[in-house]
């Protein structure tokens, strides 16, 4: 669901869908959320929009001017979450909400700025298939990677769990990653550039760590303390 | 009364949604309950034919949203069951024809003089299902137990988590035990395994529950089907009743597995 690429997101939340702008030129953002409609004009058919424009200040000319652009488009924008009192003033003056059942998204986009690359993301629930998290650190998951969920990592990937889908570590060329499991029964591995085909499920699975050996191969080995 | 709205979903096509949303509505309804059925799959229904109700449609739910006629109206009553109702799904139409607060809406008129509302949603994870799953207050997933049938089903436990919908109850449909048992289907318990999510029934395969489909009688009403006693399990469960799971033969290890996998929250 979330396009982490584009400048605005989009997602599917209780209410129809929940547009999360960034602090980008407000301008920009409305010609990328446009686009990212008319990329996919049947999923968004008929949709109930919220937008949450963070600390963008909007007049009443910007909400109208979008608004008549997305009913053009058979998208019905009904809520304005923000921050900006002057903002929120706009939304109700022209009769839309400016809140949503739904809790403000946690603060992602403030802590973005300080990841180092010893950063890491603690993530503590089972993946699921379609679900796809990347990080420019490292990534540690309490619960299981499901076939088809991914996971991209700068940094190194640690799961306590079992992994049934794709890890790729050392995104950004990171040879020196690692990837750890309690079961590495992965779909693919990848670490930087190297992929590893399938493998095997295990009767018996015991922990595994997979890096790049000296012969520049991607492999798997059990791990041992000390 | 104040109805349980429940929506059955997959993710797969043909694993059983509509025949389960049958049968379990059928088996609600010889336990008395008020049961009102609603097709979610607008463009493509086939509720009505599997209970037999297709030649009395005369509305259905887009003639309702768009005021043609009233809710009552489109309320088909079912030929055995006098507390049992089929809302059709349009045949000419598509999914844009409904949104989810229609559904919403739909289900909120029918909450004060009903027990159950169980919404027959399509596949996949589109607009039809965003429909089927926006007036839930429980959601059961169907799978097979096969591959790609449970890897669905995980997408879509994932999505009903993101949406806030809980977490959902598994319906296991067409356990082969013979297959099982040679280690050419997957077991209840890999399926458990993997999803991690509380099972709710466990239906065998049983040729009579296709027979019952096409002759429009639920095999729920089939005394000696084992399937129809599965399905009659999981509609008592959905009452509140403590129904253990039925003995399939050769499935040493299951009991353990599903009350350790049910067990844990």
């Amino acid at each position: 669901m979330e396009q982490i690429t584009s400048l605005v997101q989009i997602k599917g939340i209780r209410d129809g869908l929940l547009a999360t702008f960034s602090d980008a030129p407000w301008e920009d953002q409305r010609i990328a959320l446009l686009a990212q409609i008319d990329e996919r004009p049947s999923f968004f058919q008929g949709a109930r929009l919220a937008m949450d424009v963070g600390s963008q200040i909007l007049k009443v000319n910007d909400l109208v001017d979008l608004r008549d652009h997305l009913s053009e488009r058979n998208v019905i924008l009904w809520a304005i979450v923000s921050e900006s009192s002057t903002t929120e003033q706009t939304a109700q003056l022209l009769g839309l909400a400016t809140r949503i059942s739904k809790p403000r998204p946690e603060e992602h986009r403030q802590v973005a700025d300080t990841i180092t690359e010893d950063t890491a993301l603690y993530v503590n629930k089972t993946l699921r298939s379609g679900t796809r998290i990347e990080f420019p650190g490292h990534i540690v998951v309490v619960g299981d990677v499901n076939p088809g969920a991914e996971i991209v990592a700068e940094g190194n990937v640690i799961v306590w769990g079992r992994v049934r889908g794709m890890i790729h570590a050392g995104c950004k060329g990171n040879r020196s990653a690692f990837i750890c499991a309690l079961d590495l029964s992965a779909n693919q591995l990848r670490i930087a550039d190297e992929v590893s085909a399938m493998l095997k499920p295990q009767k018996d699975p015991r922990p595994e760590i997979a890096s790049i050996n000296s012969e520049g191969r991607l492999q798997a080995e059990l791990w041992h303390s000390g | 009364m104040t109805a349980q709205v429940i929506t059955i979903t997959s993710g797969k096509g043909g694993v059983g949604k509509t025949t389960t949303v049958a049968n379990l509505a059928t088996a609600l309804a010889a336990d008395g309950k008020k049961v009102v059925c609603i097709d979610g799959d607008i463009g493509l229904r086939n509720l009505d034919v599997v209970m037999g109700l297709e030649n009395r449609i005369v509305y259905d739910i887009v003639d309702v949203i768009e005021g043609r006629c009233k809710l009552n109206q489109a309320m088909i009553r079912d030929k055995h069951y006098p507390g049992m109702y089929l809302i059709p799904a349009a045949q000419t139409r598509d999914k844009t024809a409904v949104s989810p607060s229609d559904m919403v809406r739909i289900c909120n008129d029918l909450r004060p003089n009903t027990d159950y509302v169980i919404i027959d949603s399509p596949a996949g994870i589109e607009r039809g299902f965003r429909n089927a799953i926006a007036a839930a207050d429980r959601v059961l997933v169907v799978t097979n137990p096969e591959v790609s049938a449970v890897r669905d089903a995980d997408r879509v436990v994932g999505i009903l988590e993101a949406e806030e919908k809980g977490t959902p109850y598994l319906i296991i449909n067409r356990l082969n035990t013979a297959l099982v048992k040679n280690n050419d289907m997957l077991s209840a318990e890999d399926v458990l395994d993997l999803l991690g999510i509380h099972l709710i029934g466990i239906v065998p395969e049983d040729e009579s529950v296709l027979i019952g489909s096409n002759r429009g009688t639920p095999v729920v009403t089939d005394v000696k089907s084992r399937a129809g006693q599965a399905f009659r399990n999981i509609s008592r469960r959905l009452q509140g009743q403590d129904v253990p799971f039925m003995e399939l033969d050769s499935q040493s290890g299951l009991w353990t597995a599903i009350q350790r996998l049910t067990g844990r929250k």
